[in-house]
């Protein structure tokens, strides 16, 4: 828990992984040869512009996608044994809440589906409220909320049933960057007293630079990971560390790995 | 509520208006008959006075029909011979009575169609071969004019020994459920993909999806179904109360006003079946605002 490196039992490990969608227009390689490695604990980002299968990749993991080829374990089991045994948290882009479920409602959905009693089920909605700043809101209904209020609702409700991997895609893309700051402070706090490992897809330089404790630039066409950048930064962040040489330091080696993946365009 | 209140009183003024004027030309002629055959000249004013209080004129005037609709009413159950108050039952004579037959069966088939309408939707939406095999049918089945279809339906119930209230209900049904299985399939898969998937990454069931995300999503649809559903089940009863001869029912009430040119009680007849299917409309309205309110969705 106390150093970047993959530990000794890795959560995520794709070996030669391809992805081929069969198109009207001939195939597009989602992904081609992808090999990483996640370990627990860490905090990974995928950054890459549009295309570069960096969302294609979290999907396979979560078994939203089959692989073409190639292989892929989550916790030590494929994707599909993972997603029965439940092993992963999803928050997607927007946050999909039940419009005609309270808050709490909407934390207790996947709670209802795996069989949790009334009671565990009223005293983890209470505790994941209370990790992302959400306790008195149980009773309000999502339209009354903000949307960053409600991305939080829906990271609680992905927090709700211990599962010791999140996947998150691309959670504040749709919020202002006042916002999205004060997410990502609380999503690092959050990431701490959890100890989890998580896997965040994002398009903003400074979001994977400022969360990650590794970041994996990716390119499109093919969609492939062409640089992985172990982050020197302390796993301690308060917001101004993005103004530190260390911070502008690894920001620059994403921007660069970025503009060689895209080379011709 | 309140704002529409004028402009709906001011559309009703309107109409009522332009009745009234009709009313003039449409009997006219009737009127100056007569006045021929007496040998006396009628005044513009005498002329329109009789145009707007014939016994059996050939559009009834609005007020004619109101007291028309007024006495077969309240008035016939109140004080007729054969009325509720005289008897403990309602009056053969009465809209309240005829009114109730057509709305039992209404009702009754209304339920079957919903119900009908619902089980085929959840089947479309859950089971390839019916997705693609239905549909056609449930449009082919609405091609067919009712009027053309409900008399077989009459009669072939009648050689297997049911009648009265069954055989109207299931030509209601027959006509209510069409928009509540085109509905409802809209319903049922209005959620996106990305709901689909969340429920996915659960490991939910099919029946967990169903009771947790579709079934939901599906309820402002519902309630649109059922308010085209139940006006389609009112229009399906009277259309069958018409080949049979029936002796009861609103559509018993147009068909013996027109064989004997009753037209105020064809009228009357009318704006009972059109009070009735607005009520009911109403009540629909009523339920969704409830069901709709409750759920969190009725901004």
């Amino acid at each position: 828990m106390k150093d970047t490196q993959p530990s000794s039992a890795p959560v995520i490990e794709a070996r030669d992984l391809n992805l081929t969608f069969e198109t009207a227009d001939g195939p597009i390689h989602a992904l081609r040869d992808v090999n990483l490695t996640v370990g627990r604990g860490d905090f990974v980002s995928f950054i890459g512009p549009s295309g570069c299968g960096k969302t294609t990749f979290l999907r396979v993991i979560a078994d939203l996608e089959q692989p073409s080829s190639g292989e892929i374990e989550v916790n030590g089991m494929t994707p599909d044994a993972a997603r029965r045994a439940r092993a992963y948290g999803y928050v997607f882009q927007a946050a999909g809440l039940y419009p005609w479920r309270t808050i709490a409602g909407n934390v207790k959905l996947p709670l209802e589906i795996m069989g949790y009693s009334r009671a565990e089920q009223e005293k983890r909605v209470a505790q994941v409220l209370e990790l992302v700043e959400l306790s008195g809101f149980e009773k309000k209904f999502p339209w009354q909320l903000s949307g960053g209020m409600q991305q939080r609702a829906s990271i609680a409700r992905a927090l709700a049933f211990d599962a010791e991997l999140l996947l998150m895609d691309e959670p504040f893309g749709a919020l202002d960057e006042i916002v999205r700051d004060r997410l990502n402070e609380e999503l690092l706090r959050l990431w701490a007293r959890t100890q989890k490992t998580i896997c965040f897809v994002t398009h903003s330089i400074p979001e994977a630079v400022y969360l990650s404790t590794r970041i994996v630039v990716m390119s499109p066409r093919p969609g492939r990971i062409t640089d992985v950048i172990e982050s020197p930064l302390p796993r301690e962040r308060p917001l101004d560390i993005r103004d530190t040489p260390e911070f502008i330091e690894v920001a620059h080696r994403v921007r660069e790995g970025l503009r060689e993946g895209h080379g011709d365009d | 509520m309140r704002q529409s209140f004028f402009p709906v009183l001011t559309v009703v003024a309107v109409i009522v208006a332009l009745w009234y004027a009709a009313c003039v030309p449409m009997n006219g002629q009737w009127a100056r008959d007569q006045a021929q055959r007496a040998g006396v000249e009628l005044s513009f004013g005498e002329l329109v006075a009789d145009t707007l209080s014939q016994q059996r004129p050939r559009l009834p005037a609005p007020h004619q029909v109101a007291v028309e609709l007024w006495n077969s009413t309240i008035v016939e159950e109140a004080t007729g011979r054969r009325g509720l108050w005289n008897t403990g039952s309602l009056s053969n004579r009465s809209l309240i009575y005829h009114g109730w037959i057509t709305l039992s069966a209404t009702l009754l088939g209304f339920a079957i169609g919903t119900g009908l309408g619902i089980v085929l939707a959840i089947g479309i939406v859950h089971n390839r071969a019916m997705d693609q095999s239905v549909m056609p049918w449930a449009i082919a089945s609405q091609t067919i004019p009712i009027l053309a279809i409900a008399p077989m339906i009459i009669v072939v119930m009648n050689a297997i020994g049911i009648t009265g209230l069954i055989p109207k209900a299931i030509i209601s049904a027959y006509l209510s459920f069409f928009p509540v299985v085109v509905g409802m399939v809209k319903g049922l898969r209005a959620p996106d993909g990305m709901q689909l998937d969340l429920l996915k990454t659960y490991n939910a069931t099919r029946a967990e999806t169903f009771a947790k995300l579709r079934w939901p999503s599906s309820m402002p649809y519902l309630f649109a179904s059922l308010k085209v559903g139940i006006a389609a089940a009112i229009v399906g009863a009277i259309v069958a109360e018409l080949p049979t001869g029936a002796v009861a029912g609103l559509g018993a009430r147009l068909l013996s006003g027109s064989y004997y040119g009753q037209t105020i009680q064809i009228w009357s007849a009318l704006f009972a079946a059109a009070i009735l299917a607005a009520s009911l409309v109403a009540l629909i309205g009523l339920a969704q605002r409830i069901t709709l309110g409750r759920m969190g969705m009725d901004r």
